[in-house]
This record gives structure tokens, sequence and C-alpha cells, in this order.
């Protein structure tokens, strides 16, 4: 007999046997999400962003007719009736033109900052999501494995993460990536190019992981302790299966909080980096590097700061909303927080 | 409590140990940063280079350089490779700066962060609320680097109201010196202030409900006192420790980008320069002075911690 059936209330013969199946925790969460309309509108938003940056090459090849990477600097441009150099004879490039060509005007090389915009893009959130898959591994299998064994296991995972921590993240990834941008990694099957973009992907990586593995371990510490582990543990389960089957699904709602803190946060780090030379390196373009070179100019030519920077605030101001909209749903005590659900 | 101490010291002790070896490992395997061979130059002949590396020991096994460089650290005799300046003194040149930095902020960020925070709670949900958070979100948002560089477009450009950058030391004109920290710290608080006030609202409103509050409500106390004797008391905690972290990693160098955007020539622009030349001893010195001050004042404020919350298991 199964669960099913025993469940059921003993019904007369021949008729329908109905059982109401009450929603699942996450279906509940969702439908809670779907009546936030400000995180529902973000995450709208940041997947518009994104489809944008991965059609950077459509808008290049079609309506903006040039490349990320090629220069302008000689070149004429007509706005409204008048022909203009794209960069003056002093050297101060044209500002939006609101057309076409040069919507929101070019840099010093006579770039299309717009096409520089959506490339740049690409590449900004390419180094977040990737840096987030690598924290939230790493993190969560340090995570476990800790808060789990814990004894020496613990104290060793515990000070390792505790030095990762001791320094200020963008200090570290400074560091690490000055180091690194120059000659590339080459550690086993691992094996990446000095201007790759995972090196600035893997830094971030990195630099988060304890950011994310302690609050994890501390839960990971109560869990150990519930019954149901015990009852795993009586039946003969292993280490790595009570980890993997009993554990970890009861941290998936931390998880889910911590997935778009994370690329929020991995964003603005691969920003400060390549601001100082240690992220994505050139040509490539990334809305650091962007701001990076346009503070140089950014007396005569502000919107080669404001073009990048906006974006970039904009991008992560949704991921933030939506985050917290996320958490809010996910979080029991958010009733007491004044929170509508 | 005391066994509490002593375990938490020797913990920081191990930590320490291992940044040092850290950070000196990280520039160690700099590929193609030879460092002999940078120093001496494009024409070097084989032999100037070694002679080079022989004199500052880079043919030594890794871990008598290591303690070799330990010593120098201790005893503050560390140089650059770049023009051969100590270290440690041009340190102690860059911290007024800093700490001028690091002190305003950090007054300014923990009174914003605590008023926002409170305003918040006033009515949790509502209009008010809702404005400052999203608000708070945006500065969290926000790079540093991108809200220096456009207040200083505004303010120092535009409107030319204050200067673009450059540091004054306050004993040669205390109103010169806060003309010239005013951007910074304003741009370097910003993001904290959003981040402090989400913290805090979320501790308020989740002790508001709390069995203590709510026998403290019952018997009789006003509302005022309920929340600053009861309430804010323990709310605080946690607000206190984060700004210890926070405010050390900025002493420490850690403000990097807003030292570099305003020219305050402190010790994080001196670590930024240093990277840009590859001069690895300012480095690691720096990196490794933050790092022993976070996790000094991560022990303290832990110590701290078991000290007001007797709760708080003192095994963990």
């Amino acid at each position: 007999m199964s669960t099913k059936e025993l469940l059921a209330p003993a019904s007369p013969p021949g008729e329908e046997l109905r059982i109401q199946v009450g929603a699942g925790p996450y279906r509940l969460a969702l439908r809670r999400l779907r009546r936030r309309k400000g995180a529902v509108a973000a995450g709208v938003f940041f997947l518009a962003i994104v489809i944008c940056c991965l059609c950077a090459p459509l808008y290049a090849r079609y309506i903006a007719h040039t490349g990320p990477d090629d220069n302008h600097i000689s070149a004429t441009v007509i706005v409204g009736g008048h022909r203009h150099n794209v960069v003056s004879l002093i050297g101060i490039p044209i500002g939006p033109t609101w057309g076409p060509r040069f919507l929101l005007g070019a840099d010093f090389n006579g770039r299309d900052v717009a096409v520089r915009l959506l490339y740049g893009g690409r590449n900004s959130l390419e180094v977040g999501f990737s840096a987030m898959a690598i924290t939230m591994v790493i993190a969560i299998l340090v995570a476990l494995f800790a808060g789990y064994y814990r004894g020496w296991v613990d104290s060793v995972l515990v000070r390792l993460l505790d030095v990762i921590w001791a320094y200020p993240a963008i200090l570290l990834g400074v560091a690490i990536g000055t180091s690194l941008t120059l000659g590339g990694i080459s550690l086993g099957p691992l094996n990446l190019k000095g201007g790759s973009l995972y090196i600035p992907a893997l830094i971030i990586g990195f630099v988060n992981i304890p950011y994310v593995a302690k609050p994890i371990r501390g839960q990971v510490i109560a869990l150990r302790e519930k019954e149901f582990v015990d009852a795993a543990r009586t039946l003969d389960a292993g280490g790595l299966r009570i980890m993997l089957t009993e554990i970890l699904p009861n941290l998936s709602s931390t998880i889910v909080v911590f997935v778009p803190l994370m690329i929020a946060n991995s964003i603005l780090l691969e920003a400060g980096l390549s601001y100082l030379g240690a992220g994505v390196q050139p040509p490539n373009p990334s809305w650091g590097t962007m701001i990076s070179d346009g503070v140089r100019l950014i007396t005569s030519s502000p919107h080669l700061v404001l073009a990048p920077g906006l974006m970039l605030v904009l991008t992560v101001l949704c991921i933030n909303i939506f985050g917290e909209g996320v958490r809010d749903v996910l979080d029991p005590r958010s009733a007491s927080r004044g929170v509508r659900r | 409590m005391r066994r509490f101490i002593v375990r938490r010291t020797l913990q920081t002790m191990v930590v320490l140990a291992l940044v040092s070896v850290f950070t000196f490992l990280i520039f160690q395997v700099i590929p193609n940063g030879d460092p002999a061979s940078r120093m001496a130059g494009r024409t070097a002949t084989p032999g100037q280079i070694a002679a080079i590396a022989r004199s500052w020991g880079f043919d030594r096994p890794i871990y008598i350089q290591y303690l070799h460089t330990m010593d120098k650290i201790f005893t503050g005799s560390v140089v650059s490779y770049s023009q051969q300046i100590n270290v440690v003194d041009q340190i102690k040149r860059g911290l007024p700066a800093t700490i001028s930095l690091a002190a305003g902020a950090g007054i300014i960020w923990l009174t914003f962060g605590i008023v926002v925070g409170l305003l918040s709670t006033l009515r949790p949900g509502r209009l008010l609320d809702r404005t400052l958070g999203f608000l708070a979100l945006t500065s969290i948002s926000a790079p540093v680097f991108v809200i220096g560089s456009v207040l200083l477009y505004v303010f120092a450009y535009k409107a030319s109201i204050l200067p673009s950058g450059g540091y004054v030391p306050l004993t040669a004109n205390p109103w010169q010196w806060f003309e010239h920290m005013l951007l910074p710290w304003i741009s370097l608080s910003l993001p904290f202030i959003g981040f402090y006030s989400r913290v805090l609202r979320g501790n308020i409103l989740d002790a508001k409900y709390e069995d203590y509050v709510r026998m403290a409500r019952a018997k009789g106390l006003s509302s005022r006192r309920v929340l600053t004797r009861h309430v804010l008391r323990n709310s605080l905690i946690p607000v206190m420790a984060l700004w210890g972290l926070d405010f050390a990693g900025v002493i420490g160098g850690g403000a990097i980008l807003i030292e570099s955007i305003f020219d305050l020539q402190g010790v994080g622009q001196y670590a930024a320069e240093s990277i840009q030349t590859l001069d690895v001893p300012p480095i690691m010195v720096i990196v490794m002075y933050t790092a022993v001050l976070v996790v000094v004042v991560a022990a303290l404020v832990d110590i701290l911690y078991a000290y007001l919350d007797p709760r708080i298991s003192l095994n963990g």
C-alpha cells in the first residue's frame, strides 16, 4: 500500500478518489513574488538589458555599422544637417548624436560609445555570472564539508576562509589581478591566456567565497543536529550522501537569495578592478574599463563616464531590487518586517 | 571568558601567519615578473641580472626569501624595487590623509546609517520606508568611483565650489582640509549608509516582535523607552561590529578607488600606484598591514560580542 492510499480517507467504492495536494514552498514563494510588482518589473528590466547586450553584434552590424574596436578618429558624421568631426581637432570626441551612428557619442579614439556599451555589458555580465557560479560552487562545498564534519576539517577550512576574508575584496582582487593578467594561468587542465575574461571572473569568484561560505556553514552546523540527519545516519547513509541529499536541499532558499546578490557584487567588483587596470584587459571593453578611460576626459566629455556609469548602476540596481524581492518572499520573518506578501 | 580570549588570540595569530605567507605567495607566482631583470633594465647582461638577484636575495630558496622579507617588515627596513624608497616611511606619509578619510567618512556613514535605518522603521512598508529603501539600494548599486567622479564633475568642474582633489593637512589649514575631504567623505559614505540602514532596519523590525520587547511594553514602558533601552540596544550591536571592520578596512588602504579619484596621496593610492608599476614590496606591506588590522579588529569584535552577550557559545 502506498502512502497516498494510506493517507486518503476510506472512500466508498466506485467514487473518484480526490486528494487536495498543497502547493510546495517554491510554488508559494513564486506566487508571492508575482504579487511584488516592483521586484518583477526589475527582473524583467534586467532581462531586457541582458538581451540587448547579447544582441550587440546585430546593433553593431545593422544600425551603427561599426565594431566595438573600430577607430574613426578622422571620420565625420552628419548631425542636424551639419557635418561634424567625430573627434575634434583638439581631441574632444563628439557627444551623443541620438542618431543611428554614434548614438551616445564617440570616445577619444573615435569608437562608437553605444556599440562599446553593449559589448562591454556583455563582458561585464559574463564576468558577473561566471564569478557568481565559481563563488557559489566552491562556497557551498566548503560550507558543507566544514559544517558537516566539524573538527579539524572545519578548523582548517574556516582559517582559510578567514585568510581570504581578512583582505578588503578590492585590494586582494587588484593584487591577484595584477599578477595574473600579465601572464595568464596554467594550472593543470586550466589554461588561460593573459587577456582572458575568465581571469577576472576567477579572481572575483575566489575573493567572494568567504562572504557566502561563512553564513551557509552556520546553517549546515544547525542542520546537522536535526532529527532527519540522525535518521539518515541510522539508515547507514554516508557523509557525502547526507550532505547532498539531506542537507543541501534545505540550504536551497539561502542559496537562491545569494545568487542575485553575488551577481551584483561581482559586476561591481569587476568594474572596480577594471577601473584600476586589474580586471578586463583592453581592447576588450567592459563598463569598468569604459569609465576608467572616460574619467580623464570627464570635463569635456561627461558622456564617456555617464553612459557606462548609468548602465552599470541601472543593471546592478535591477538585480538588487529583484534579489530583495526574492529574499522577502523566501524569508519567513519578512511578515514582521512590514513586507506585504 | 579568559579561555575564550586566549583561544581567539591564538586563532588570530594563526590567521596572521597564513595571511603573510599567502600575500608573499601571490607575488611569487607573478609570471614574467622576475624583479631582477626588470630592475636591471632592458640592456642588461645576464651577469648584471645575476648580480642584482644575488644582492636582493632573489636566487635563494622561497622559504628563505619569505623569512628574509618578514624580518625586513618587522624591523621596518623594507625598500621598494623602484627608487629604493623605505616603504614604511612612505606609508607613514600617507597615513594622515587615509586616517582623515576614514575618520570623517566613518562618522558620517554611521550617523546617517542609523538615522536612515530608524526613519524607515517608523512605518514599515509605507511611503517613507519604501523611498528610503529604494535610495539605499541605489547607493549600494552604484560603484564608488562613479559616485566620486560624478560628484567631482558637478561640484568641482561645473559649479567649481569645491577643489578637484588633493590633500591639505589638517594642521596646515583646517578649512581647506575640510573642503578637500568633503567630496571623498560623501562618496565613500553613500554605499555604506545604504547598507547600514538596511541592516539596522532589519534588526529593529525583528527585535520589535521579540518576547522581551512585548514584555517591556506590557510593563507599561513608554514606546520611546522601549525603543532606546530594549530594541536599539540589541539592534545596534551588529551594526557597530560591522562598522569596526569596515573602518579598519578603510584605514588599511581599502579605499583604493576613492583615494585615487580624489588624489588624496594616502595609503590606498600608494598601493594602487605600486600595483601599476608592479613594485612588490609596498603592495605586500600594505596588503599585510590591512589584513592585520582587519583580523585584529575582528578578534576584538568577537571578544566584545562574547562579553556583551553571554549566550554566544564560547567554543564556537
